[in-house]
């Protein structure tokens, strides 16, 4: 049965890991619901966090081949119980329309919003939460012209975890990798001369 | 011979020349074991295949590469460079030279149609999980993304296809970034790495502190710890089995434990099949060896896999043209599976017990533990089934009526006695190759060279150059159908120049035999676009200077071999067979193994 998974997985950072990791799924024809790369707790290595709705035993397939990738250091998958998550969403609308229709007030109090911009033509508002929370604020305002709505991917923290520190130590046991250069030549066209 | 001093002010370094004016190679290169100091990008990447042991490189100058090619210039003593005609070509030659070698193939392409060119390669590498570094030289790292002439997206382009790739924009990462490329290809399960590199890089002069070999990077574990109690669960299984059959794949080769899989088996009294890679690991006469799994695979191996009672699968990855229909692949059976890819397990066949780990250490630990046996009545029904095989199959194939036209498997018959199955067998894609694959026999390891989960038709011309480097003391025949050989024919250019002694065996059944065949089985004898014309293969041949003979009489079949094998270079034979011959047994697509066709 499918349900939703959230991936994390640990990574060194790379140029060109997202697209190693992202044409797994693609060559699947697996769809990735939301795709988030960020810092993690330990300086140098990114987490990915991604959702997708499918079965756990094509789940764990995928995390077998992520974590086959060189720079990949792990790959967990976790069911929403074993995550605390959230998500964020933007909306814009018209400060007029907002003003002459809705009770702003009550509208932030019952969807936990904050107004984060007021212009003289149009308010932006924010909810942070789960889905069914972002949701509702977005039904409420689509029927006020909405104008702009954005969501972010999902953020996730594996309960059970004890950060990657450990986890970590035993895989640095030899030597540290050494870090990404920066290319320097990228940006000095006229010193290098060309064919 | 006098010489004269020039200098060029380009590359400020002095030119030597001779009396003719003929440039000579420089004398500082390469530099001495620990030597330090000024070099190029391209100089690095050449200090670091002496480094790493590279005798042999395979490619193509171009554009962007020119500057590796100039440095090889002085490296031109130490290093072997093989001129091939494509870059196809040239990465099928390295991987014939990895898999005959053991070592690291290495191949050159410039940037652009150079390194597209390698994509067939790579995803052959990739499947066939053979160690390759390739170097693909790149447009100035200012032009990238400006569509700039010969520029394309070689990494994304190669992703998919390769178990690592980097490209390369300044000089002083090469050493470490090289180190790491030998150090992917060569570890854990093999596989191809690209490394593109820029011009600029290639240019670049740096300060240059010495090589250093990798040896462990930290998001990448090449060998999985192998966990003791999944031995000890493994070696109980076996114990007890009634039916314990082993079915081994490559990474018995890969993982050089041909010795430590015998003294396996052995102990066990463990009936052996083999899967296309899996081939020439263990000699095809050991009594314990039970033949071929899978589509073209024998008799006994297949239908007994649906009766055994302990399956053990040592370095294989259940391909579907082993397992045939998956829900009915050995249901009955408990499925012991060493593997040192730990996304192997369960990706297509549930394993009651995993067993992590290079097969190398795994081995030894499972012999030591398993109970000394000999499963006389079991083996024995393999070999029941190999008679019928040979009543039905195999006595026609190889002693066909004097009124039919020749087969392939009578080719392969005068082809072992007169190798003594010492030669190095490599294979194109088709119905030659099933039934080379079938026929051949092999006392030793690394013999046989094919094409097995891309299936690249192309593939066993130029790999059989690769190979001939490779193992040069041995005998190289490339069989090849009529269909293959035409693909990468333009290799002969490369046998010819470099004279390179392989034996090209062309089994012409005028068809592309193995779509024919399926046309006939399963699409009523519809023959679309099979009916393949060929040239004069003889005459082409002589055209680059390698002689050969057309044999259609089955009288001076095994002359014309013997003169083959024993002309001094390369000689090329083609073999008329005939045209609407089946390989059988079968087993059709969508059909568990238990259910093979005989007829």
């Amino acid at each position: 049965m499918k349900k939703e998974f959230t991936i994390t997985v640990y990574t060194e950072n790379q140029i060109g890991l997202l697209n190693r990791i992202a044409i797994i799924f693609s060559r699947r024809k697996i769809n990735i619901d939301s795709l988030n790369t960020s810092p993690s707790e330990i300086e140098g290595i990114h987490r990915f966090t991604i959702l997708v709705v499918e079965t756990e035993e094509v789940v764990r397939k995928v995390c077998r081949q992520i974590e086959k990738q060189v720079e990949v250091l792990k790959a967990y998958f976790n069911t929403e119980d074993e995550i605390v998550w959230q998500e964020m969403a933007l909306y814009k609308v018209s400060t007029d329309m907002i003003t002459e229709k809705v009770k702003v007030e009550r509208l932030l109090r019952e969807c936990g919003a904050r107004t984060i911009a007021i212009r003289k033509d149009f308010t932006v508002f924010e909810t942070t939460g789960h889905r069914a929370e972002t949701d509702k604020l977005l039904q409420v305002l689509g029927q006020y012209g909405l104008i702009e709505f954005v969501r972010s991917a999902r953020i996730a923290i594996i309960k059970t975890s004890l950060g990657f520190y450990e986890k970590l130590k035993e895989f640095e046991k030899a030597a540290p990798s050494e870090d990404v250069k920066e290319n320097e030549f990228l940006n000095k066209q006229d010193e290098v001369f060309t064919m | 011979m006098s010489t004269t001093i020039i200098e060029n002010k380009d590359l400020k370094s002095a030119v030597k020349t001779d009396a003719a004016g003929k440039t000579l190679p420089s004398t500082d290169f390469p530099f001495k074991k620990g030597q330090v100091g000024e070099l190029t990008g391209a100089q690095a990447v050449l200090e670091a295949f002496i480094a790493e042991g590279v005798d042999t490189i395979f490619g193509y100058p171009g554009g962007a590469i020119m500057p590796i090619y100039d440095a090889l210039y002085d490296y031109n003593d130490h290093l072997k460079h093989i001129l091939v005609r494509h870059e196809q070509g040239g990465i099928h030659a390295g991987q014939g030279y990895a898999r005959a070698s053991g070592k690291v193939g290495v191949v050159f392409a410039t940037s652009g149609p150079g390194a597209t060119n390698l994509v067939t390669g790579l995803a052959d590498a990739m499947i066939d999980s053979t160690p390759l570094v390739c170097i693909t030289g790149q447009v100035f790292a200012h032009l990238l993304g400006t569509d700039a002439f010969q520029e394309v997206d070689v990494i994304n382009i190669t992703t998919p296809v390769t178990k690592w790739n980097y490209q390369v924009t300044d000089a002083t990462e090469i050493p470490a970034v090289l180190a790491k490329a030998f150090y992917i290809a060569e570890t854990g399960r093999p596989g191809p790495v690209l490394i593109d590199i820029t011009k600029n890089a290639q240019l670049q002069k740096f300060d240059y502190q010495g090589y250093k070999k990798c040896e462990h990077i930290r998001s990448y574990r090449p060998k999985p710890l192998v966990r003791k109690e999944y031995v000890e669960q493994a070696a109980k299984l076996i114990n007890e089995a009634k039916k314990p059959f082993v079915i081994f794949g490559q990474g018995v080769i890969l993982g050089k434990a041909e010795k430590e899989f015998k003294a396996f088996i052995e102990k066990g009294g463990l009936p052996a099949a083999w899967t296309i890679l899996g081939l020439s690991a263990l000699e095809t006469d050991h009594p314990q060896n039970v033949g071929m799994l899978g589509m073209h695979g024998n008799y006994g191996p297949n239908v007994l896999t649906n009766e055994c009672d302990v399956l053990i699968a040592v370095g294989m990855r259940f391909d579907d043209r082993v397992t045939g229909r998956l829900d009915k692949y050995a249901k009955q059976a408990q499925v012991i599976h060493l593997d040192i890819d730990p996304a192997e397990i369960d990706k297509n066949v549930k394993a009651a017990v995993p067993v992590w780990g290079d097969c190398k250490e795994t081995l030894p630990m499972l012999t030591k533990l398993i109970e000394s046996k000999k499963h006389t009545d079991w083996l024995n029904k393999f070999h029941d089934f190999t008679k019928k095989e040979v009543e039905a199959v195999i006595q026609d194939e190889l002693n066909p009526p004097a009124s039919d036209k020749m087969t392939m498997g009578e080719v392969m018959k005068f082809l072992n006695e007169l190798t003594k199955g010492d030669a190095i067998i490599v294979t194109d894609v088709g119905q030659h190759q099933m039934v080379a694959c079938r026929y051949a026999k092999f006392n030793e390891t690394k013999s046989n060279i094919t094409s097995g989960g891309a299936g690249t038709m192309g593939f066993a011309l130029p790999a059989a150059i690769g190979a001939k480097y490779g193992a040069p003391k041995r005998t190289v025949v490339a069989i090849i159908g009529d269909g293959g050989v035409q693909m990468t024919i333009q290799e002969l250019g490369t046998i010819m120049q470099c004279e390179v002694n392989v034996k090209i065996l062309i089994l012409n059944n005028e068809f592309l035999g193995m779509v024919r065949q399926w046309q006939q089985l399963f699409h009523d004898k519809r023959y679309s676009f099979v009916d393949i014309a060929s040239p004069d293969y003889v005459m082409v041949a002589k055209g680059y200077k390698i002689p050969g003979q057309k044999v259609t009489e089955r009288a001076n079949l095994r002359e014309a071999l013997k003169t083959m094998l024993d002309h001094d270079g390369a000689y090329l034979l083609e073999v008329m067979v005939g045209k609407e011959n089946n390989v059988f047994p079968m087993v059709p697509q969508g059909c568990s193994v238990a259910e093979i066709r005989l007829k």
